[in-house]
């Protein structure tokens, strides 16, 4: 009995059959709670109530199902939600970067430009979507200045600060070894700045993929945002819950692949958990 | 006669406090200093006399705020052109590997070959295997070795050096202060050396300068240190020859080491 419990105690070794078990103890009690007549009502009047307010998981694995396999028909919504998030993500940084790196600059323009950008960045910038939405029409491009002005605030200060904190003896370096203004800009803030992006970028990723859904959730005809809203309108909570799990699944992808990228280009960069392999 | 290497004039650095521009911070006050076409002179004096301060002037880093330098008989505006500089503190860019490091100033200049200058130069300081690491991933013997090699690879006329090995473990150190002297007496480049350590000084220099405690400090004695050449670091030490020059410098260099030390007390 006692053998038994050390192989199954929680450790290190088993975490990953913990993780599962765990998802699949939250997917069986969602199953016992909301299939009617499985078991008597308790909070709600009749059997039928918690199935309405929180799907079952059955009909929504089905809907996934039926998305990915039997239908096939999810594929161009999640095609459109992936290049929303993506052009949010490249747009946004490329603008933060540059921006960020002209005011680190510049410390003029920066006096000047400061009230604005704290008011810009203070502002719920969700808020926005509808503009967007009558500027640039119900297709991808709204959402992608969405997802911009999440991602570009994420990336400018990050890279300001990136510039701010270049060291000034590798600075005094470069000019020594002759860099004149544009190699140093090139060669020491840049690298400086993007290291911080790199640090930022789960977050920026992240918030372009927000700004892509939010706002095909507000408005669109197109994206995985769009499913929801539609299910949203019919009271399918099945459906709704189905699209939640697919965002889910797919932002976990998405945040792995950015950590792989991650690792990939910052490879300068001393990491705690890796020993120096000489 | 040629002009000399380097030559600061009447040079004074008064710096205004950040928060208070009303206090005025003197940091060095009529200094003359010459250093010759392929001399290799020390400055040593107490801690925050001013000595990076010095070698900032002399980089171009740092306009003095009254004085003048000369650089080869031309008055220095700007970045010294002539001039390598070696930190004190850690310099090399960490988004590129040793071998690009030492390259950067070749790239910079638009160098062709600039590549197999970086290799050459690298294995000369002992590195040669070590081309394709991050600074992070090198100790910090290796990295001062880096920092040199990328220093010379540009074949300055001018070697400035700011306590380069100060945070070097004593044996790193000695080898790399034989390096250097090894390095410099193949090409005779004029170099100013700043340090701390008064042993150090009078083992690699031709001539040590010392420096009155802070502020306003200035040079207060001048040695021609004449020990034969080619010399060992550790070894010239035990000679009677050095034991009688450190007599004579620390003479002249305790009163101002104490002094410091008390303004550091008491600040």
């Amino acid at each position: 009995m006692s053998g038994m419990w050390t192989f199954i105690k929680p450790s290190t070794r088993n975490l990953r059959v913990w993780q599962v078990g765990l998802l699949v103890l939250i997917f069986v009690f969602w199953h016992l709670a909301t299939t009617p007549g499985l078991i008597p009502p308790i909070v709600f009047e009749n059997d039928q109530q918690a199935a309405f307010f929180f799907g079952e998981p059955l009909k929504v694995f089905g809907r996934i199902w039926a998305w990915f396999f039997t239908n096939a028909d999810i594929y161009q919504h999640l095609w459109v939600t992936l290049l929303e998030t993506v052009l949010a993500f490249g747009i946004g940084t490329v603008l933060g970067l540059a921006c960020g790196l002209w005011l680190a600059l510049s410390p003029l323009a920066a006096a000047i430009a400061d009230p604005y950008i704290k008011a810009a960045n203070s502002m719920p910038r969700v808020i926005l979507a509808p503009i967007f939405a009558v500027w640039f029409g119900l297709g991808i491009a709204s959402k992608v200045a969405l997802g911009v002005t999440l991602v570009f605030f994420i990336v400018f200060f990050n890279v300001y600060q990136g510039v701010k904190e270049v060291s000034p003896v590798v600075l005094a370096n470069a000019r020594m070894l002759g860099a004149s203004q544009r190699q140093l800009l090139r060669h020491v803030y840049l690298p400086s700045a993007t290291s911080w992006v790199f640090s930022s970028l789960h977050t920026s990723v992240g918030l372009a993929f927000v700004g892509a859904v939010v706002g095909e959730y507000l408005g669109s005809s197109r994206g995985v945002g769009y499913l929801i809203l539609q299910a949203e309108g019919a009271f399918d909570i099945n459906t709704v819950m189905a699209g939640i799990l697919v965002l889910t699944v797919f932002a976990l992808m998405l945040d792995a692949a950015v950590g792989k990228i991650e690792a990939r280009l910052m490879k300068w960069q001393p990491s705690t958990a890796q020993s120096e392999r000489l | 006669m040629t002009a000399p290497a380097l030559q600061l004039a009447d040079v004074s650095c008064t710096f205004a406090d950040k928060h208070n521009p009303s206090q005025r911070y003197t940091a060095v006050r009529d200094v003359n200093l010459t250093v010759g076409a392929g001399e290799f002179v020390s400055v040593v004096g107490p801690t925050g006399c001013g000595k990076s301060t010095l070698l900032n002037v002399a980089a171009g880093l740092l306009a003095p705020s009254t004085g003048q330098v000369t650089v080869f008989g031309q008055p220095l505006t700007g970045i010294n052109a002539r001039a390598g500089y070696m930190f004190q503190a850690e310099s090399l860019m960490p988004w590129r590997t040793a071998a690009q490091n030492v390259m950067a100033g070749l790239e910079f200049r638009g160098v062709l070959d600039a590549g197999a200058q970086a290799d050459t130069w690298l294995k000369r300081v002992g590195l040669g295997g070590f081309g394709d690491r991050y600074p992070h991933q090198l100790s910090g013997g290796m990295r001062k070795r880096v920092s040199l090699a990328q220093t010379l690879v540009l074949d300055p006329d001018i070697i400035l050096m700011d306590e380069p090995f100060s945070a070097l473990d004593i044996q790193t150190r000695q080898l790399m202060e034989n390096e250097v002297l090894a390095l410099w007496a193949e090409k005779k480049k004029a170099v100013l050396f700043i340090t701390h350590d008064l042993d150090e000084a009078i083992a690699m220099s031709d001539r040590v300068v010392c420096l009155s405690a802070g502020p306003a400090s200035h040079p207060i004695g001048e040695f021609a240190i004449d020990l034969v050449r080619p010399r060992d670091v550790a070894e010239v030490r035990a000679t009677p020859r050095f034991v009688e020059l450190h007599q004579a410098i620390w003479g002249v260099l305790r009163e101002e080491v104490l002094k410091g030390y008390q303004q550091q007390l008491a600040a």
